[in-house]
């Protein structure tokens, strides 16, 4: 069962990332990338995250596509014409399977991945695990962070102001 | 974890009620809508509509408006993307519903040895979950706009999604502050923890704990239904109906039922976060199960006396009524009377009978206290949705500019206040 | 069918992460372009979130994906931003049409 799901969403999460970089028409991409993100929260929700699972939804899927969705309709952006032909589709494809497999390959055999245990702690990934972790471990991170999104933000308005 | 069929079964019969209740709603509100703005605006409403000759004061319009807009053309206009602008109707009414996964509408049924939550999913993160299907809602309406090929449309719907991804904010940030006391994201402990007194005398509602959250949210929920005095993306006098003018029929129907939906979904979120949710005042679950009886013995007879008083005014305006029209609206007080009596009658009945009724068993208290607790949800409930249609008919509309500068320069800040005031109180009062 | 392991979740992560660099190399439009990141990070986050489940045990790789969600949309405001004042002074989101430095 939880196989069955995990190939459909990952059909479904390919998909859409092999359509969006195809498409021609800058919307479709975007609605592309949003069934994307969206099978990718599941299968977030699949590995037990359900803290990230919301936050993909509501951040990602909900307020980035937005923000991106809303430019592509701002500047009026229509189907791009192309005077050369693409890269070829075939060879894209073949690239992207067969790095997939290099890396894949190289971390199997170099890398040292530690087992795991099959128990996990009974609150693992709830917003009090995450919570806990982030500001306590990782407060400093969690500061620059918040500077940053703050620099975002004035950035943005700055730079997007038609009169300073 | 072994699932058996049992569980979907549950799982499935606990979908099948709270989106039968969302969507049994819809007709009673629509009804509100009309008859509350003829209230308010001192005229008599829809009441023609008939079904020989019954009209139920207007009820019926609901089934008329069904067939008219199943009847109408479906009309696509030409060079539209006809993909997106057949998606994004189907997008503003399903998105929506699924929110209502979370929404807890008794506390946890404990029957034999089953522990059932009454929501249909007991997330972790249940405020943020309805968030972020509330950011997806935006996609409907930004779809249609963009995909009428009419300028209006365009402007209709650049400028509702603006509205909604910025009152997201204040929405999100007044629930900081329901975290913080409450000490939970999951929707069941959030309204669990209004069973509480405050002061010795008060319910711990949220509205009591968290006064300027409770108002923040209630605004930012109305600027996120489009519905006024936020209603300037899908004002007809404004902007000729906005993202949706160039829909037709059953699209337009999915568009409007979508708002209703939202408006019915914003009325339950308000009530479990603010006002208690189910929980009756006074009385939380365990008081409720060892009064099981008593409020058994008082819902019945309540109701049953309830009832014969409505079947009494019914009669009564029959005999108002007789020899003025002629047709079977004279017998529509008599006809609705006598189903009330039959009603009332078999409540009082059954009151009766557990007068002389031994102890009640476990299964039976918990579900007497699970009926007393949805009755208050649901009460709740559509008084939330009463001052929706209340609002929308007694304020005029946020001017665009107006609008924007109250979600990003006064409720922002304030929702800033809001959450420091509350730690302060934390830290220093509550220890 | 083996069940669902480690291996999974780090070949699909592979696969997207190359999807997205195949975008961010051979698309020219800047908007597929920006998008095309966003699906990179994306994969990072799976990725993460992959490991912290089968391999290590606590929310690090939490955290982690917090902060890169985090990161990504002030990437994404600002490179939009960007795109919006290109838009207004040269009229064209190719990046064929970039050429002023070049030159």
């Amino acid at each position: 069962m939880q196989a069955i799901l995990f190939y459909l969403l990952a059909t479904l999460a390919v998909a859409g990332g092999l359509l969006m970089v195809g498409l021609r028409n800058p919307l479709s991409c975007a609605f592309s990338l949003i069934l994307s993100l969206v099978s990718l929260a599941a299968l977030f929700a699949m590995l037990h995250a359900e803290f990230v699972f919301i936050l993909q939804v509501l951040v990602y899927a909900g307020a980035i596509m937005v923000l991106v969705i809303f430019t592509i309709m701002l500047l009026n952006l229509r189907k791009e014409e192309l005077e050369e032909a693409p890269v070829g589709w075939m060879r894209g494809i073949f690239t992207a399977v067969a790095c997939a497999t290099a890396a894949f390959g190289a971390i199997r055999i170099f890398g040292d991945i530690p087992p795991g245990s099959a128990e996990l702690a009974a609150d693992f990934g709830s917003m009090e695990a995450v919570g806990r972790s982030m500001l306590t471990d990782f407060i400093y991170p969690f500061e620059v962070i918040s500077l940053i999104l703050l620099v975002a933000i004035v950035g943005v308005v700055l730079l997007a102001k038609k009169v300073i | 974890m072994a699932t058996s069929w049992v569980d979907y079964a549950i799982i499935g019969g606990k979908a099948i009620f709270i989106w039968g209740f969302a969507l049994t709603l819809l007709p009673v509100l629509i009804w509100f809508e009309r008859k509350g703005a003829a209230f308010i605006q001192d005229r008599a409403g829809p009441n023609r509509a008939a079904v020989f000759g019954i009209r139920l004061a207007g009820f019926i319009h609901n089934i008329a408006d069904v067939v008219k807009l199943l009847m109408k053309e479906m009309m696509i206009p030409p060079m539209v993307n006809r993909a997106y602008f057949m998606i994004a109707p189907v997008i503003g009414f399903t998105f929506i519903l699924t929110a209502f996964a979370v929404i807890p509408w008794a506390d946890r049924l404990v029957i034999g040895a089953r522990d059932i939550p009454m929501q249909v999913a007991d997330l972790n993160a249940g405020i943020l979950y309805i968030l972020a299907i509330t950011s997806l809602n935006v996609y409907g309406i930004v779809l249609a706009g963009w995909s009428s090929n009419n300028k209006f449309a365009l402007m209709g719907g650049l400028r509702s999604t603006a509205q909604m991804i910025s009152y997201e904010i204040p929405l999100g940030l007044s629930l900081v502050g329901i975290f913080m006391v409450f000490q939970s994201a999951q929707l069941n402990e959030i309204v669990r923890g209004q069973g509480d007194l405050l002061f010795g005398f008060l319910p711990k509602w949220g509205v009591f704990v968290q006064p300027l959250g409770a108002l923040l949210f209630i605004v930012a929920a109305f600027a996120e239904t489009n519905r006024n005095p936020f209603d300037l993306p899908e004002g007809e006098s404004e902007i000729v109906a906005g993202y949706h003018v160039e829909y037709s029929g059953m699209r337009f129907a999915l568009f409007y039922m979508g708002e209703y939906v939202a408006i019915v979904l914003s009325s339950a979120m308000i009530t479990t976060l603010f006002f208690g949710g189910w929980q009756v005042p006074y009385f939380p679950t365990e008081k409720l199960v060892a009064n099981a009886d008593t409020w058994l013995k008082v819902m019945l007879s309540v109701g049953g006396v309830g009832a014969l008083a409505f079947a009494a005014l019914m009669f009564k305006f029959s005999h108002h009524v007789r020899g003025r029209f002629g047709d079977l609206r004279e017998q529509e007080g008599n006809i609705l009377g006598l189903m009330h009596v039959v009603i009332g009658g078999a409540m009082l009945f059954f009151f009766w009978k557990t007068l002389s009724m031994g102890p009640m068993p476990e299964w039976g208290a918990r579900t007497v206290a699970a009926v007393a607790q949805i009755t208050s949800f649901a009460i709740k409930t559509i008084f939330w949705c009463w001052v929706f249609i209340w609002v929308r008919w007694s304020l005029p509309r946020f001017r665009y500019d107006q609008l924007m500068r109250l979600g990003w320069k006064q409720m922002i800040p304030l929702s800033f206040v809001n959450i420091f005031v509350t730690a302060l109180v934390l830290l220093l009062v509550w220890r | 069918m083996a069940p669902v392991g480690l291996q999974h979740f780090l070949i699909l992560s592979a696969i997207l992460f190359f999807i997205g660099a195949f975008g961010v190399l051979f698309r020219r439009n800047l908007l597929v372009i920006l998008m095309s990141i966003e699906l990179m990070l994306n994969a990072v986050n799976l990725s993460f979130l992959a490991f912290a489940r089968y391999s290590v045990g606590n929310v690090d790789g939490h955290v982690a994906a917090f902060f890169v969600m985090a990161l990504a949309a002030a990437e994404a405001g600002i490179g939009l931003a960007i795109l919006v004042m290109l838009f207004r002074n040269r009229a064209t989101v190719q990046a064929d049409d970039l050429t002023l430095m070049r030159d």
